[in-house]
């Protein structure tokens, strides 16, 4: 446990290093989610639009 | 070159009529730099120190000012598918249109920076060197601007995004140019620094047109 | 080079190392993180802090190959009106800004404790946020205009001016801080450089693997997504030529 704690302390350094990581991890992450979310919804809207237009066509 | 100067004396006639707007330009360099003393207060030995750099700052803001106008009026009314379509070179246009806009702003900013340079207590040995790092600086100014203007000629915020396009590459001049006069407050020679803001300004000379002729043809396209 | 401009073999070809540098990125984070962060030993001078590292530099090289792709797909784009190398670049400007802004906020975490304060007008820092604000003038340049075409060519434009005077401006600002501050501390570069031991290393250049395949890996998801916006663009605009046609209003 002692060791833990001791490694998380980062020999006093926590405050700089766990927030570096932190906000790395949360750009990274936010870059990622964003990217697939807009790609999803740019297919379902194209899928939607080709069946509406394959519909009219009909 | 006939195209150069028929535009350029086009464009000073243009000024000439209309020559509030370029007083507007002058009257904003003399509020903005006003502002500075209220802002740190009138300490002479304070003010003396950032003279230099505040006159700089304020001259690149009211030329941006200024440089929004440069194409619109002509992009608004068609005169530029005109210039683009005539077949003449479009960078001598661009030329004359940007020699035209540092005479009728460029050249009335660097005559009332000494005016503005007083009341901020610059030390005498600094306006010679202010004013002919102004003088070797703003047509780098006019250049570089030019491009940022006709990059966002159509858009909706064309005035503030040609700020956060333009001004990022201002800082090369803004450098060099309060560090002229720094140096000459320092009792250094200013000539390395004149020389390199000479150095820029024959850079944009050859570079700018060219490329403000580029974005100008896709503004049109 | 022309094989690259056509968008379907272009994206064949992205599409199938898509699996690679995603799975490379998994793999190099998974291993490259506990080193970064527990198992390799702090460093003799910089001590933790070192950690942080890992992590700015990484950022800093992504954010200056991103500015290199920007600029170059620019040029492609310009000269030889290769559609893909816009999207690339368009597709990339944003991520570049991301990591450019983490660039400086770890630079800044790792400068409170190295120098006692979060921000120096180090020359190093300095061009950093000079390039974080030219990436914010492509893209907002890229998203001013209605018609969407217009602003890939004018941002285009805006990336190559910008690439050539990104040296002047580091030049500018390297001298300017020369002047100013006679090298007291010179230190994001130097840290590095003088540690140069396997220790710093393995895990540095295992983040920096990590951090390039995560971004070739997200680009080939936008450079999709891009496409397919595109694409509904494209059949919006011939549904209401169609509607026209018939008489019928667009919707």
């Amino acid at each position: 446990m002692d060791a833990i704690l001791n490694y998380l302390n980062m020999d006093g350094y926590a405050a700089w290093v766990w927030p570096a990581y932190g906000l790395a991890t949360v750009a990274l992450v936010g870059i990622l989610v964003q990217t697939r979310r807009t790609l999803k919804t740019r297919e379902r809207e194209f899928e939607t639009l080709k069946s509406s237009r394959r519909g009219g066509q009909a | 070159m006939s195209v150069f100067t028929s535009i350029l004396a086009r464009d000073l006639r243009l000024a000439i009529r209309q020559s509030a707007d370029s007083l507007t330009v002058v009257a904003f360099f003399a509020i903005a730099t006003v502002l500075f003393p209220f802002g740190v207060g009138p300490e002479a030995n304070v003010l003396a120190r950032i003279a230099g750099g505040v006159v700089w700052v304020t001259a690149l803001l009211a030329a941006l000012l200024s440089l929004d106008r440069l194409f619109t009026v002509d992009f608004e009314d068609g005169t530029l598918d005109q210039l683009v379509l005539s077949g003449e070179p479009l960078s001598f246009i661009v030329l004359g249109k940007v020699v035209a806009h540092w005479l009728t702003t460029g050249v009335p900013l660097i005559i009332m920076s000494p005016i503005l340079a007083v009341t901020l207590h610059l030390p005498a040995e600094g306006y010679l060197p202010l004013m002919l790092a102004l003088l070797l600086g703003t047509p780098t100014v006019s250049l570089v601007g030019a491009v940022g203007a006709a990059l966002v000629l159509g858009t909706r915020r064309g005035g503030v995004l040609l700020s956060l396009l333009v001004l990022p590459l201002y800082i090369p001049v803004l450098i060099f140019g309060t560090a002229a006069v720094e140096a000459a407050l320092t009792g250094v020679s200013a000539t390395p620094m004149l020389s390199v803001l000479g150095g820029f300004a024959v850079l944009a000379l050859t570079l700018c047109p060219w490329a403000t002729a580029a974005a100008l043809r896709q503004a049109v396209e | 080079m022309h094989r690259f401009a056509n968008p379907t073999q272009f994206m064949r070809i992205a599409n199938a190392i898509y699996p690679w540098v995603a799975g490379l990125a998994v793999i190099l984070f998974v291993v490259g993180l506990p080193i970064a962060l527990v198992t390799s030993p702090p460093d003799y001078q910089q001590g933790q802090t070192v950690r942080i590292m890992y992590i700015h530099v990484s950022s800093a090289w992504l954010m200056m190959m991103i500015y290199g792709i920007v600029a170059g797909g620019s040029a492609a784009f310009l000269i030889w009106r290769h559609p893909m190398a816009n999207l690339v670049a368009k597709a990339s400007a944003p991520m570049g800004a991301i990591f450019t802004g983490l660039a400086l906020i770890t630079g800044m975490l790792w400068g409170q404790p190295m120098w006692g304060t979060f921000w120096v007008w180090d020359a190093r820092l300095t061009s950093t946020l000079i390039l974080f604000f030219l990436y914010l003038g492509y893209i907002a340049l890229n998203d001013a205009f209605e018609d969407s075409e217009r602003g890939d060519r004018a941002a285009a434009i805006l990336a190559l001016v910008g690439s050539v005077n990104l040296p002047i401006i580091h030049f500018s600002v390297e001298w300017w801080n020369t002047l100013h501050q006679p090298s007291i501390m010179k230190l994001s570069g130097d840290g590095v450089k003088s540690s140069v031991d396997g220790a710093i290393l393995l895990p540095l250049f295992l983040m920096m693997g990590a951090f390039t395949m995560y971004y070739l890996a997200v680009l080939v998801l936008r450079l999709r997504s891009e496409l397919l916006a595109a694409k509904i663009r494209n059949a919006r605009m011939s549904q209401v030529a169609v509607d026209a046609a018939v008489g019928q209003p667009a919707e």
